[in-house]
């Protein structure tokens, strides 16, 4: 009791990786996210649960700038990255998103999807630290072809994203995220475009990589998984946070009524 | 019988007048190759514009001078065009094949653009956001991403759009260029015979636009298949 108390006392010292101030956002005259706020702390596993509609996507969207909010902060790197004058791409190569329709590049095979972002991007950095040009591609090449041996994958190296299956579509997005090294991965429904035979696979990628300690902010509507690997769940309902908790708090001890119907909706 | 031969003999060739037509042939092909060049870079550049504005809400400015090039350039005639570039914005320029390839490459690049944009049109959303979400700048995720895909969608029409180009760049014969639509008449002026010549070169741009057809359905074929090939060919 005490070691735990402890734990969470020094989680709570540390200064938020993620802190959401007070985030807005509207469109037009629809208001889909009102006034939220929540500090996401290192490793941390926050699961967004709530009806269709009541924003999670949008708010997903919010934390790397997809969408603009139209107001509060996102400090993110001690940055407010929700400040439109500064340069959201440095930000983003920090913060992976994997989405619901996988999104894999179709113009480009399965290792050039997992390449492109980190050599294109680190390429002028490479070169001001003496690499050749060819040099940084071998090794951002070894390094995808080490991260689709990971999923079990080499051999699609060289397809493209059409012929994959939808299991192995997201698993590639997963590591394609995973290759720029984030701090922070963000999941929009992973699995829910996948035929449930393939629902397993990229659940256990999911919870490999938050073994390995990676911060996650996670929307999905599994709730078997939900809380298996949450440390927080988050309750969203009609554009706010309605309640939030420790997976046991949230699903077995809903305090808000909205939360109770929700669960009973989906259980 | 021997009176059709002997027609067809002096319109092609009686003092090599087969040449006349080889370097009609040769201006023809010039002009639409640079003609569609010209017309793809502008063509793609604007669309691509349009598509930026429409998805980012910038580049209002540019947008809207875009869509007036591709409303005048489409909404007038092509000929009217040649004249202006020809008598009059490059009135001191002597180099008529060029002025002719730049007055197709302009009228082109407003169908161009407007393929193109369609092209645009039809690349998934998602395409964008993985991209920006990787950290890509707007230009990175263009270039690499969108673009490729933008073009191979738009690959058909734009074929057409090619194939009709290089017929109808048979009216620069009205200010004077010899390509391969002038050269029956100049060899009608000495023969006096109408019909042969203009088979001649009747056959000749049908020949040019089969052999063309063939070329790009292949094309199409081989690059349709990029898309399948499987996996496994490590
Ligand atoms: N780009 C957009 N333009 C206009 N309205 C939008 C846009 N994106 C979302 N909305 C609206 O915002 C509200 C919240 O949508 P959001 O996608 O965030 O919900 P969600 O909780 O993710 O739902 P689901 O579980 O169905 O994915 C909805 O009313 C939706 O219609
Ligand atoms: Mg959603």
């Amino acid at each position: 009791m005490n070691e735990n108390k402890f734990d969470t006392l020094e989680i709570n010292c540390k200064k938020p990786i993620l802190s959401v101030k007070n985030l807005k956002k509207t469109f037009g005259k629809n208001v889909v996210l009102k006034d939220i706020s929540t500090d996401i702390y290192k490793g941390e596993k926050i699961v967004i649960v709530g009806a269709s509609g009541s924003g999670k996507s949008t708010f997903l969207r919010c934390l790397n700038c997809l969408e603009d909010p139209n107001g509060g902060q996102i400090i993110f790197d001690d940055v407010d990255i929700a400040d439109p004058k500064v340069n959201i791409n440095v930000h983003r190569q920090n913060m992976g998103m994997v989405f619901q329709q996988f999104n894999l590049f179709n113009n480009k095979t399965v290792l050039e999807n997992i390449m492109l972002s980190p050599y294109t991007i680190y390429k002028k950095k490479a070169k001001k630290e003496g690499k050749k040009p060819k040099e940084f591609k071998e090794e951002c090449r070894q390094n995808a072809l080490a991260l689709l041996r990971r999923i079990g994958l080499e051999d699609k190296a060289n397809a493209y994203p059409s012929t994959l299956s939808g299991g192995q579509k997201q698993r590639v997005a997963i590591v394609r995220a995973l290759a720029m090294n984030p701090k922070v991965m963000l999941f929009d429904e992973p699995t829910s475009a996948l035929d449930p035979e393939m629902v397993g696979e990229v659940l256990n990628l999911i919870k490999e990589v938050a073994d390995e300690g990676m911060t996650m902010v996670i929307v999905t509507h599994e709730m078997g998984f939900a809380r298996e690997v949450a440390t927080r769940v988050i309750f969203m309902d009609d554009g706010v946070i309605a309640e939030e908790g420790t997976p046991s708090e949230v699903f077995d001890n809903p305090q808000n009524p909205r939360t109770k119907q929700f669960l009973n909706a989906v259980l | 019988m021997s009176d059709i031969i002997k027609s067809f003999t002096r319109a092609f060739i009686v003092q090599d007048r087969w040449m006349l037509y080889l370097e009609g042939l040769g201006n023809t092909v010039i002009i639409a190759s640079v003609a569609v060049l010209i017309g793809l870079v502008i063509g793609v550049l604007f669309a691509m514009i349009n598509y930026l504005k429409k998805k980012t809400g910038k580049l209002k400015f540019l947008s809207a001078l875009v869509n007036i090039y591709i409303t005048v350039v489409r909404g007038t005639p092509v000929v009217l065009q040649l004249m202006i570039l020809y008598f009059v914005v490059f009135a001191t320029w002597d180099n008529g094949i060029m002025i002719g390839a730049i007055t197709f490459g302009i009228n082109s690049s407003a169908y161009v653009a407007e393929i193109v944009r369609a092209g645009f049109e039809s690349v998934d959303d998602g395409q964008r956001e993985a991209g920006r979400s990787l950290g890509l700048s707007t230009w990175q995720t263009m270039w690499h991403i969108i673009i490729p895909q933008a073009i191979k969608n738009s690959l058909p029409p734009l074929f057409n759009e090619f194939i009709t180009l290089i017929k109808e760049t048979a009216i620069v014969g009205y200010v004077g260029i010899i390509d391969l639509g002038k050269v029956p008449g100049m060899i009608q002026s000495r023969t006096f015979e109408y019909l042969p010549p203009l088979i001649i070169s009747a056959a000749i741009y049908l020949g040019l636009v089969m052999l063309l057809t063939f070329a790009l359905r292949k094309m199409e074929k081989a690059l349709a298949k990029s898309d399948r090939n499987g996996g496994g060919k490590q």
